[in-house]
């Protein structure tokens, strides 16, 4: 690999650096450069990007990569593999691994294999000790061993008075707290959202009031102790406009939406597809909408794709017993350009935004620019072409995809991490 | 009109005209049973399966006995003796009895939405027996064949399902045959077991069993389902007797000739005092009779056979 790069003649969007022009994009040792000399120029590997775009590489601060414990549904380097394939360059993993990456050896055992990765992965440590919602997990020494953010995803902290002590705590260690609002008192036994078509499906419902109160709470809790938290995957309308509002009142909390929650509605569950099941669950058309204005207002912050791999075997089942989660790096971007580009006209470089500069902003990543000594992190696409999306042709380890056989329009055509391709013309380099 | 489905998982899935047709083949199958030989050779030959997932008396019995009157093979088993206890798939589990060389399986399930899973993973066909809080369609058959044998048509007639309407996959089979029969149906129960989620299925919405009651031609009462609800849904079942009971004093607000129904198992005392339950308007246990006719029928066209061939007998 030639320690030189030059992308040719691409569009050239940075929202970082408000560029937005047909240029060339130089690398040189793994960064971003400026220019070339002529001598590195003769030395220099070229990409030609006529007709595409060139952007940071993609950003996604909620992945599930199963490692260690749960490598059947994934494993870091598969999960990277499938980043690598959507254009994304940096991902954040969530510690709801087997064991639960609540202490500072697990979380060496993630950078370990985090290294081999394709992409650039960070690891997330437990709010509470064995997510159990009882006891603090020693937020300093995870931070000591490489945490981005702390988080008990896929769970809820219950008890307010832990919620209020972690966030102060962490806020020591500079650590955002990433929080699954679910109140789960509202939904036991919850397989999806609760309206009229749980009540025709016969279908337990989770009602958006359960995520809308801790969204609420979580508010509080941040403007009582001034400690950032970041609201995990929005899927409701009023939660939307609660965090619109305490941004407003100059609250400092986040919020991000995932691709599914954007695109998909809870009509799709009227054939109990497996693959439709997530929690918190797909919810009604005015949700869904909200999402959209909350993106483009700027109430949510960035798209974060809820990456939650599970077998074939484990899908294939009664809907009540599926597991929650799909998949999603490599559709992310596919869908994001058909819901908010071409459906509801987001200029394109927002869309890169929501997808790159923003996300990496909430964490601190260093990460989301095409910025001169910033990481030669770059993601290729072609906005126009068009091809269909195989699960099984894909390169994570598991199937479970909403969009598996669905057309889509936008493709990843080549991506770079610290200046080396990793992922080019369907496959992984 | 031939008949070609081959499972029957949902009433929402049938169109009027099927359900008349089952109607008028259960129609055909009541007959038989009135006769002294009440066995035909409709299904020799066929292995039913009835694969009961969660406890069932009247239907699983129900389904045997129709079985049986069809001449078909029946093996009945249930969670307790079955391999998903072992922890086999349900997937796994129904292909067994599929390769076993069952002609068809009769599916109850906690979860609801199974009998479409296993429709489509298995070749032959499905009966769905109850899924969940979703549908029994059999039940909601048997419910109006009932009424009609009682009303006629039921065409702008009333009726009042009363008691725990969320969890109860009756009430949701029921709703779906009443309004594509052309019935008016209203919910009553509790506010927090009756929620206004139901009015996009088309029907009323009502906590006021008085003047719900007051016009209806049919009052069907559901159990209230311990086994599936949180403890927060209704306070008692003392203060559900109290507030929602069909009693004496209630039942004189119905008009003379409505009837009462209930799909059982019943709780005297609890939602139907004992003397209404064993009064002559209550047709409980005719519903229970017209059952066997109305399965056999589902059994009898799942199977293949055609509703002519039992209306007019050669």
């Amino acid at each position: 690999m030639p320690a030189f790069l030059i992308i040719k003649n691409g569009r050239v969007i940075d929202p970082a650096s408000k560029r937005d022009k047909v240029g060339d994009v130089f690398i040189a040792d793994g960064k971003f450069v400026a220019g070339l000399t002529a001598a590195q120029k003769k030395k220099a590997r070229t990409i030609d990007a006529r007709g595409l775009v060139v952007c940071p590489g993609l950003v996604d601060i909620h992945v599930h990569f199963r490692e260690p414990g749960q490598t059947h549904k994934e494993t870091i380097l598969t999960g990277s593999h499938a980043a690598a394939a959507g254009g994304f360059t940096t991902v954040v993993c969530m510690p709801n691994t087997s064991p639960v990456a609540d202490n500072a050896g697990t979380i060496e055992l993630i950078n370990n294999a985090a290294r081999k990765a394709a992409v650039h992965v960070y690891p997330t440590g437990c709010i509470t000790v064995g997510m159990k919602g009882q006891q603090l997990a020693p937020h300093g020494s995870l931070k000591k061993a490489g945490v981005v953010a702390i988080t008990d995803d896929g769970l809820c902290v219950e008890s307010n008075e832990l919620m209020r002590r972690a966030v102060e705590y962490a806020k020591m260690f500079d650590l955002t707290v990433l929080d699954h609002c679910q109140d789960e008192s509202l939904t036991k036994g919850a397989v999806m959202n609760e309206g009229t078509v749980s009540t025709r499906l016969g279908l337990r419902g989770w009602p958006h009031a359960a995520e809308d109160i801790i969204v609420a709470r979580n508010i509080i809790l941040s403007a009582y102790s001034g400690a950032h938290i970041h609201m995990q995957h929005i899927s409701s309308a009023m939660s939307v406009e609660l965090v619109r509002r305490a941004k407003k009142d100059g609250i400092n909390v986040t919020a991000e939406a995932t691709p599914h929650h954007i695109a998909l509605t809870e009509e799709a569950l009227g054939t109990y597809d497996t693959n439709f099941k997530m929690n918190p669950p797909l919810r009604t058309e005015k949700d869904r909408r909200a999402i959209i204005a909350g993106l483009k207002d700027g109430a949510l912050d960035c798209i974060g794709t809820d990456h939650a791999p599970h077998t074939p075997d484990e899908k294939d089942r009664e809907f009540d017993y599926a597991p929650n989660g799909i998949t999603g790096l490599e559709t992310a971007l596919p869908v994001c350009l058909d819901v908010l580009v071409r459906q509801n006209k987001f200029k394109l470089p927002y869309v890169i935004d929501l997808l790159t500069r923003r996300a990496a902003a909430i964490l601190k990543l260093p990460a989301g620019t095409l910025a001169p000594g910033a990481a030669a992190d770059v993601c290729i696409f072609d906005p126009a072409a068009t091809w269909t999306y195989d699960a099984k042709q894909g390169f994570s380890k598991s199937l479970n995809s909403p969009w598996s056989g669905q057309k889509m329009t936008g493709r990843v055509q080549t991506t770079i991490v610290d200046g080396r391709i990793v992922f080019a013309a369907g496959k992984i380099v | 009109m031939p008949w070609h489905r081959k499972h029957l998982l949902t009433i929402e899935d049938l169109s009027r005209a099927e359900i008349e047709q089952l109607l008028a083949t259960a129609g055909a199958f009541r007959r038989i049973l009135d006769r002294k030989v009440k066995k035909v050779p409709a299904l020799r030959g066929k292995t039913i399966v009835n694969f009961f997932l969660e406890p069932s008396t009247r239907t699983r019995i129900s389904f045997e006995m129709a079985a049986k009157l069809l001449s078909a093979d029946v093996i009945s088993f249930d969670a307790a003796t079955s391999s998903t206890s072992k922890g086999e798939t349900l997937r796994d589990t129904a292909q067994n009895i599929q390769a076993l060389n069952a002609d068809m399986i009769v599916l109850r399930h906690s979860a609801s939405g199974s009998p479409l899973y296993l429709s489509r993973v298995l070749d032959i066909p499905v009966i769905n027996a109850g899924d969940g809080a979703h549908e029994h369609p059999t039940q909601a058959l048997l419910d109006v064949f009932t009424m009609r044998e009682k009303l006629g048509d039921l065409q702008g007639r009333k009726v009042v399902i009363l008691g725990d309407i969320l969890f109860s996959r009756v009430a949701r089979s029921n709703i779906h045959a009443l309004t594509k029969l052309g019935a008016d149906v209203t919910i009553v129960g509790p506010s927090t077991l009756v929620p206004h989620w139901f009015e996009a299925m088309g029907v009323k919405v009502s906590h006021n069993l008085r003047s719900a009651l007051a016009d209806a031609d049919v009052v069907m009462l559901l159990r209230i389902q311990h086994e599936r609800q949180a403890s927060s849904h209704f306070p008692s079942l003392g203060e559900y007797t109290s507030m929602f009971g069909l009693n004496k004093t209630r039942a004189g607000w119905l008009k003379p000739d409505a009837i009462i129904m209930h799909p059982g198992p019943i709780n005297r005392g609890v939602e139907i005092d004992s003397d209404l339950a064993d009064s002559p308007r209550s047709v409980i246990l005719q519903q229970v009779t017209n059952g066997i006719a109305v399965r056999m029928a589902a059994l009898y066209l799942c199977a293949g056979g055609q509703p002519e061939a039992v209306l007019t007998p050669a």
